[in-house]
């Protein structure tokens, strides 16, 4: 299966409508362990990225990203502003130019949007960050499709593994960001910034995910 | 929760109006990106001095913009630090051949903002340096240390500096010297509210104090019961004391910080308990600032920063200034 431009613009959609979806949810997280921005800030950055998408319908893929990247660089602030504008800035600059691309394009996307997050946040896997669930879904995604398996296939194994991850900061005590200033208070919360990492995720793959379980609930009482 | 406000999402950007029309003849503010500056920038062979954060620290950052001080601040949304764009437009709008200095307090998001706009910079030939103000004790870690009172005289400093005609190296030292000479420590009494959020980010029950606070109501060392000031202040100025090492014989500035909503008579007792609390150390108060200089919106509770003084540093903390907030010596 190939992904065209088109692809690209319902997945921007779906995760700008996602995060707006979620944007209280997302801002509940950081009320416990954070400044309760994140959901606030992201919704403003994807909003401000859906209006730019209708200019976009006939650039390229590389383009998109890149005006995304840089549409939420300006728009959201915050650490979440640079580390995902970051992340699809340097996608967009691999991508420059593609109208079509597959599942090994794809993954050398993901993986040079990982190591922008990597430098631009000086992270770390086990620091509570994103990176604890973007991380293992794009090895997922690489190993899957390197194995041979369809995009979907590749791109089911690689959401569970990013919820995986995402569930895995719950445990974990930050040492970056603002939840490190809470030090062992911040375990047992689930980490905002993991948390968006899903709904880009899932709308990536295009699944449209219930409101937030039980557990998430669980962690704001 | 009661706020003067119109709407949660003009918070922002009525403060600004706000401030522009009360001192048209200190600041200009610009919009989208948002950023306030100097009416007279920019000024030839004068290094610019720029700063910002998340807004809901007035008069932090935006009130310390004019003569003597900042060149140029952008207020980000509430908590938020400000993005790329703005930082560069209010270079843009403050910097002349002699360069521009960054004040950036020590939050993730800030140094990434600040970052993305210098990698730009630099990129464009503009010299550009960068002082990182991370003095609050509270956390022994230093590099998790956050940015907070010392910030206000970091910016007066470099400011004066710059006003004085010195080069972005030497504004650059007298400011980072400024940083690592102060420390700060503070104490909720409250939480505050997030407009957006319209409830307190945290609860303090009737007797509790939060002892280390964020300006954001990021938690801090310990919670403990209320008590006389005078041993809260012990406490805070113990651990400032300590980390500092300051000795007898010491000339300090202290500044004594509304966290907004915290009364000016408690400040001032809090204030006399720190001058009893240096006077028996034998360390001498020099210059003072009490006042809410630094909020946390509608928190309450107070900062208190010490800074070990030169005669360089006094001399700086000294000149004239003509900000929204801070104006003496004009």
């Amino acid at each position: 299966m190939q992904i065209t431009v088109d692809h690209v613009i319902r997945f921007l959609e779906r995760a700008a409508a996602l995060i707006r979806e979620h944007a209280t949810e997302l801002t509940e997280l950081d009320t416990v362990i954070g400044d309760a921005d994140h959901g606030t800030n992201l919704n403003r950055g994807f909003s401000a990225v859906v209006v730019k998408l209708d200019a976009l319908q006939d650039g390229d893929i590389g383009t998109i990203l890149d005006v995304t990247g840089k549409t939420l660089l300006a728009t959201v602030g915050g650490a979440a502003g640079p580390l995902y504008g970051t992340a699809f800035r340097r996608a967009g600059a691999l991508l420059a130019g593609r109208h079509a691309i597959e599942g090994a394009d794809i993954a050398a996307a993901l993986e040079v949007a990982l190591e922008g997050i990597i430098e631009r946040g000086r992270v770390q896997r086990g620091e509570k960050t994103m990176l604890d669930a973007i991380a293992p879904g794009v090895e997922t995604f690489r190993s899957a499709i390197a194995e041979g398996k369809s995009l979907e296939e590749a791109a089911r194994c690689a959401l569970a593994a990013v919820e995986e991850g995402m569930r895995a900061t719950i445990p974990m005590q930050a040492t970056k960001g603002r939840a490190a200033f809470l030090g062992p208070r911040s375990i047992g919360h689930q980490d905002p910034g993991a948390t968006s990492a899903y709904y880009i995720a899932c709308a990536m793959v295009g699944l449209n995910v219930d409101p937030p379980s039980d557990q998430n609930e669980a962690q704001l009482s | 929760m009661k706020m003067l406000i119109n709407a949660a999402d003009t918070v922002v950007s009525d403060a600004l109006e706000g401030l522009a029309q009360a001192h048209p003849g200190i600041v200009r503010v610009m919009r989208n990106p948002d950023y306030v500056v100097r009416t007279d920038a920019p000024l030839q062979q004068q290094v610019a001095i720029i700063s910002g954060g998340g807004s809901g620290h007035e008069p932090m950052h935006i009130g310390y913009v004019g003569r003597g001080m900042l060149t140029a601040a952008c207020p980000g949304a509430i908590f938020t630090s400000p993005t790329p764009d703005q930082i560069l437009a209010a270079t843009y709008a403050s910097a002349s051949r002699a360069g521009v200095l960054y004040i950036i307090k020590n939050y993730a998001g800030d140094r990434m903002n600040f970052e993305i706009a210098m990698e730009t910079l630099l990129l464009e030939g503009v010299p550009v340096a960068s002082v990182i103000v991370a003095d609050d004790v509270a956390n022994p870690m230093q590099d998790l240390r956050r940015g907070t009172g010392a910030t206000i005289i970091v910016e007066k400093v470099a400011g004066a500096a710059a006003e004085m005609g010195a080069s972005l190296e030497e504004c650059a030292r007298v400011a980072r010297r400024a940083e690592r000479q102060s420390r700060s420590i503070g104490v909720a009494l409250s939480a505050c509210t997030v407009p957006a959020l319209a409830r307190p980010s945290f609860h303090l029950g009737d007797n509790e104090i939060e002892i280390g606070i964020g300006i954001h109501g990021e938690a801090g060392r310990q919670r403990t019961t209320i008590a006389p000031v005078a041993q809260i202040v012990d406490q805070l100025c113990s651990a400032l004391v300590d980390d500092l090492d300051l000795r007898a014989g010491d000339r300090t500035l202290a500044l004594v910080n509304g966290l907004g909503a915290t009364s000016p008579i408690e400040l001032y007792i809090v204030f006399y308990e720190v001058a009893r609390w240096c006077a028996a150390r034998h360390i001498v108060l020099a210059r003072s600032l009490v006042g809410n200089y630094m909020t946390s919106l509608d928190m309450a509770g107070c900062t208190i920063t010490l800074m070990r003084l030169d005669d360089e540093l006094l001399q700086l903390w000294d000149a004239p200034v003509c900000t929204p907030a801070l104006r003496w010596g004009v």
